[in-house]
């Protein structure tokens, strides 16, 4: 067994590696940029060797910095997590010279798939269903149309450069299809210079389904069943599962086997990922394959109670797979939530900065929390915005489910913008909770990105139960202050008013033991907790159910959030709730004619005019926070009214740059 | 004696309904609640004693002598906030438009007299459109009268303004002389002359909410210490308020129960100060993460936004918190900082308060604005403040302390009791590069050599322990146990006992 392993890599991927290897007593090596000197990675490690500069390409990615960190600290294992190096062959091929273990596959399966038209042509040949096409460019609309017949309709054209939606059209007919391949060749020739296109069958309602197959130097391979990733957003994933709410039985084994085939096609061994679309009527067709460990590798580690890396590395020093097929188990259900440093609301821009509070819930049995920062640590701009994983497992998808909505309520982020709101929506997402869903479900249900009333409360009575309980441990402290008047000291009330937006909820709140009894529309709720004041997070239990809330106070009320909902409640005494109808509701300014700086910056310069009108998409500014230029662009067609800010202006948060008319 | 009662119930009555349901419906209609619904918010419900509800005025000019309604226009009395005393006066806009006769004042006057006597704070809830004109000089002469009376409190009782509604003319100078002015958005002005008049003179135009609005108050002029939304809000954080001060100047701050630990460790803070020197920090993180249960009341948010004073407690009881705020103008003290942190320093003084100061100052802010406006004088407002209380003073500095600003803010030197710093602090008479710049300005031109000298300086004085060799820090201190620290120093300082010598009173730079 290898004596020190070096991790060429940082964040949570380089200390999940590193807890495997540390119950496996293996030394272990961290390697750091500038940025991440204090980072979780670097203090983690038994050792760590400073690599260069904060941009990954003057630190992460630089090869001969890793090679000379191996020499420095004499590991005789690299792991390279996943991303920077972790599919790079000439990174690979160095460690062999060097005669250092590569924890992951061998060079020729690294190249073989790194090549998106060569990995094709391999599936192919090892009978592993490809999405059905050409992969010639096509000649003229009667080629076009013939190939269409002949894989039957509906099929997409595709530019060969194509991304982003340019230069691509759907043709459900022959009519369609001439038509589309004119305007997908003049998009195409006109956003890349090239009007090469193709014709592939549309796969409709698409899943992303993918394989896990882990393979040792012995010929040995087997398939750790699928991960469900269909919902993503542009391509970055958000969630994923462990198995697939999709599949049956007989597709997971077809589906398995056929990325067994494959892997062994290219004389696999290490961990690996074969990804496939999966149409509406469960038919499946090869992607591409990862080859390295993937972030949603912890799915597959809860049912199947294997570890990974463990694995992997035994499997690098050259030792057998300790399980065949047959042993593979399938045991409840996990879910993986990815937590981002990304604001939700302002269409997940990414946010950096110092992470103020950050609180995890406690690791159990079914909870796991992957992480690679720590609370009063930095989210720097050089790296990926992915803070976080937190994955659940429970016996079946709901008990997953729950148990995510609730570690979600309990996951503490201040001081950088976070997605745990959205993540909270989409647990609570009737889609969602179906499994009915394609790689579409975000861009349908979302389409102009997340709003908070997206994620709506209808039954207040946690709410109402929480805040009342508050309410009522400020008051009775309050009621314990020194110098009161004697025979006029303060006796608090049971009888309370809590109010929601504007709805009056009148309650009468008692301590008890333990907690406190509520008494609300007519039942007496008991409200169980260990909370005290000051506490950011309330642990209860309301009539024995466990629930999570985080709490705080807000001017005179009180902020509670829950499944993604932040809930302002002020609590009145019956005689001032009386009076509330008085107070004129206040409606924060619409902000949506304006253009504002979303974090303290430099405005470096302005594209636009008064006057002028913009479309979606058009640049309005460039805006410089933290050395970083931030173009800053129009969320839809507007014209300019007013400019209200000049180049080197410094910006602070929420200011205004210019108004729309 | 049955008809008597009667009599004495209408009587009430009569006073309750003040200017009477139409006056009353338009005050709700403009958001605003009558003077007795403010009562009944700001005190424990049913602890309120009202007086002089039979007061009427003497006017009989101009028709007045047929129009009178009992109270005359303000509600005053005295009555409980969480069971502790206070007196309140709040005026009725609802009769005669609020304003301030002779009796009007005369109500007020009373429980000024009394609060005095017997050692409780004054609140007033403003809501007046000025002197009652009917009664002439009788009005200004009982504006006068309350006048005096604000001056002769200040210092032994906190007095307290919340303007509710309108306050214009010579009715400024009241609020102006109360310890502290709270303003509720939309609903309130204040201003010496109104826009009629600016136009006439100055030929400006300007709104009422432009003049004299929360928001100019609490952004641009400094003069009112934090806006509220609304009615209901003001007087809920009126409450709140009233629970960090002492009763008087013969008694300490109240004490409260917290479940927040003395020692709590804050490991965080360990890396609050960033690597570079020029990169900014948010003090406030700092306050939050130290006082119990991060609960910061803190005043003049939107003013001078360089320096954050406030109120918040350690172990229970209240401490006045000054800080400099690297995140605006670098943290450095000017005009507009010097004055605000200035009072908050003398009003806490005057209370028994203790003061604990977080220092992270660059210097005074430079400039012909400053020079010009006056900053020897404003500047010294703070200094002169922190030199003259005498009550528990702990210090933290956490990175930058240079020049006269490291004097000004509660140093060792101006009797400062507990004097700690963090590793990251930086003690000295200025920066790196500006002392090297004038120390070896024969090198200017050799960059080589001019980062070396920075280099040396910064290794030399760039830190607490020069300071610390010298006494003038008691302690360099972790970040992470800073809480458990300055509980202690307060512990220790709880009988603190030190007296400036008998005079007058001082002749502070005004």
């Amino acid at each position: 067994m290898f004596k020190k392993i070096l991790i060429a890599n940082r964040g949570e991927i380089a200390c999940r590696v590193m807890k495997t290897a540390k119950k496996m007593g293996i030394k272990t090596v961290a390697v750091y940029s500038d940025a991440d000197k204090l980072a979780l990675h670097t203090e983690m490690a038994d050792e760590a060797v400073h690599i260069g500069a904060s941009a990954s390409s003057d630190s992460y990615l630089v090869i001969d910095k890793i090679l000379d960190a191996i020499d420095q600290t004499g590991a005789d294992a690299v792991h390279p997590g996943y991303g920077f190096l972790s599919e790079n062959a000439k990174f690979a091929e160095a460690l062999a010279k060097k005669g250092v273990a590569f924890i992951g596959p061998p060079v020729g399966a690294i190249n073989a798939m790194g090549d998106k038209i060569e990995s094709k042509k391999l599936a192919e040949k090892a009978k592993v269903s490809v999405v059905p096409g050409h992969t010639e460019a096509v000649a003229d609309p009667d080629m076009a149309v013939e190939i269409a017949n002949k894989i039957g309709y509906p099929v997409m054209l595709k530019a060969s450069a194509g991304g982003g939606g340019k230069g691509m059209r759907i043709a459900h007919n022959d009519e369609e299809c001439r038509d589309g391949l004119e305007r997908a060749r003049s998009e195409a020739a006109s956003s890349f210079g090239d009007d090469r296109v193709f014709v592939e069958k549309y796969i409709v309602q698409p899943r992303h389904i993918e394989i896990q197959v882990l393979a040792d130097k012995h010929g040995n391979c087997v398939y750790l069943n699928e991960r469900e990733c269909s919902i993503q957003r542009r391509h970055q994933k958000v969630l994923e599962e462990a198995p697939s709410p999709f599949l049956d039985a007989k597709t997971r084994k077809a589906m398995g086997e056929q990325a067994v085939a494959l892997a062994q096609a290219v004389d696999y061994c290490s961990a690996g990922t074969v990804e496939f679309i999966v149409d509406k009527d469960k038919n499946f067709f090869f992607l591409e394959m990862n080859t390295r460990l993937q972030v949603e590798h912890p799915v597959t580690e809860f049912i199947t109670g294997l570890d990974l890396v463990e694995l992997m590395i035994r499997v690098a020093a050259g030792e057998k797979l300790p399980f065949a097929q047959k042993d593979v188990p399938l045991n409840g259900w996990s879910v993986e939530a990815r937590i981002y440093a990304e604001d939700p609301f302002r269409n997940f821009l990414p946010s950096t900065g110092r992470l103020v509070r950050y609180r995890p819930p406690a690791e159990t049995e079914t909870v796991r929390v992957d992480t690679g920062v720590f609370e009063g640590g930095e989210i720097s701009m050089f790296y990926d915005p992915m803070v976080a994983k937190l994955v659940t497992y429970g016996k079946d998808r709901n008990a997953a489910m729950d148990e995510m909505a609730r570690a979600l309520d309990r996951f503490q982020i201040t001081g950088i913008a976070n997605n745990i709101a959205f993540l909270s929506a989409l647990m609570a997402h009737e889609r969602v909770r179906s499994g009915e869903f394609s790689t579409n479900f975000i861009a349908e249900e979302y389409p102009d990105g997340f709003n908070p009333k997206d994620a709506v409360q209808d039954d207040p009575t946690l709410i109402v139960a929480v805040a009342a309980a508050m309410h009522r441990a400020y008051q009775d402290r309050a009621a314990d202050i020194s110098g009161q008047v004697e025979g006029h000291s303060r006796a608090v009330s049971a009888d309370w008013v809590v109010v929601l937006g504007r709805d009056p909820h009148p309650v009468s709140v008692d301590p008890a033991d333990g907690g406190y009894d509520v008494t609300y529309g007519g039942k007496t709720l008991k409200l169980r907790t260990d909370w005290q004041l000051g506490d950011s997070l309330m642990e209860l239990t309301l009539d024995g159910k466990p629930q999570s809330v985080q709490v705080g106070r807000a001017d005179v009320a009180y902020r509670i959030i829950h499944a993604g909902t932040e809930s302002r409640a002020l609590v009145l005494n019956p005689g001032t709730a009386e009076l509330y109808r008085h107070i004129p509701e206040k409606q924060p300014p619409d902000t949506s004619k304006f253009l504002m700086s979303p974090m303290p910056g430099l405005l470096v310069s302005l594209a636009v005019a008064v006057g002028q009108e913009v479309k979606a998409g058009e640049e309005l500014c460039v805006l410089e926070a933290m050395k970083m230029e931030n173009v800053m662009r129009a969320e839809k067609d507007a014209v300019v009214k007013e400019i209200k800010a000049a180049p080197g202006d410094s910006l602070m948060v929420d200011q205004i740059i210019l108004e729309f008319e | 004696m049955y008809d008597i009662i009667r009599q004495l119930e209408e009587k009430r009555e009569r006073a309750r309904m003040g200017g009477g349901e139409r006056r009353i419906d338009a005050q709700h209609g403009k958001g605003k609640l009558t003077a007795r619904e403010r009562i009944e918010v700001l005190l424990d419900p049913g602890s309120f004693e009202e007086w002089d509800m039979f007061v009427e005025h003497r006017c009989t000019d101009f028709g007045m002598a047929e129009q009178s309604t009992p109270g005359d226009g303000v509600v005053t009395g005295y009555g409980t906030v969480n069971g502790r005393l206070i007196f309140v006066f709040s005026q009725d806009f609802t009769v005669f438009g609020g304003s301030l006769s002779e009796s009007h004042a005369e109500k007020i006057c009373k429980i000024m007299d009394q609060a005095m006597k017997v050692g409780a704070p004054v609140i007033g809830l403003n809501d007046s459109g000025g002197a009652r004109i009917q009664e002439g000089v009788d009005s200004l002469a009982g504006y006068a009268e309350v006048f005096q009376r604000n001056v002769l409190a200040s210092g032994v009782v906190p007095q307290i303004s919340c303007i509710m509604g309108p306050c214009a003319g010579g009715a400024v100078y009241s609020p102006a002389m109360t310890d502290f002015i709270f303003m509720v958005q939309d609903s309130s002005y204040m201003f010496v002359t109104g826009p009629d008049v600016v136009k006439t003179v100055t030929h400006e135009e300007v709104t009422q909410e432009e003049l004299g609005g929360a928001s100019t108050h609490t952004t641009k002029s400094g003069v009112a210490d934090k806006a509220f939304t609304d009615d209901l809000q003001a007087l809920l954080y009126l409450r709140r308020f009233i629970d960090f001060l002492p009763a008087n100047n013969r008694e300490k701050p109240p004490v409260r129960p917290t479940p927040d630990p003395h020692d709590r460790v804050e490991m965080s803070l360990d890396t609050l100060i960033p690597d570079n020197p020029n990169k900014p920090y948010d003090m406030k993180e700092l306050i939050e993460k130290v006082v119990d249960e991060g609960d910061f009341f803190e005043l003049q948010p939107d003013y001078a936004g360089n320096i954050v004073i406030g109120f918040a407690r350690m172990e229970g009881s209240t401490v006045g918190i000054v800080a400099n705020q690297p995140m605006v103008l670098a943290g450095c003290l000017d005009i507009a900082s010097a004055t605000k942190a200035g009072r908050f320093v003398r009003f806490c003084d005057s209370f028994n308060i203790p003061l604990v100061t977080f220092v992270d100052v660059p210097g005074f802010l430079p400039g012909t604005a400053q020079e010009y406006g006056g900053i020897i004088k404003h500047g010294a407002k703070l200094l002169y403040a922190y030199a003259e209380a005498t009550v528990p003073k702990v210090t933290v500095i956490t990175r930058k302390a240079y020049g006269g600003a490291y004097d000004v803010m509660s140093s060792k030197h101006l009797r400062g009791d507990a004097n700690y710093a963090w590793p990251t602090a930086e003690i000295a008479v200025m920066g790196p590069k500006g002392a090297v710049e004038i120390i070896f300005r024969g090198d200017l031109g050799d960059e080589e050599k001019i980062a070396a000298r920075t280099e040396e300086y910064r290794t030399r004085f760039a830190n607490p322990f020069i300071a610390g060799s010298r006494g003038f820090i008691d302690d360099v201190i972790m970040p992470h146990g800073t809480r458990t620290r300055i509980c202690r120093a307060l512990r220790m300082l709880k009988n603190k006992d030190l007296k400036n010598p008998w005079k007058k009173h001082g002749n502070i730079p005004l």
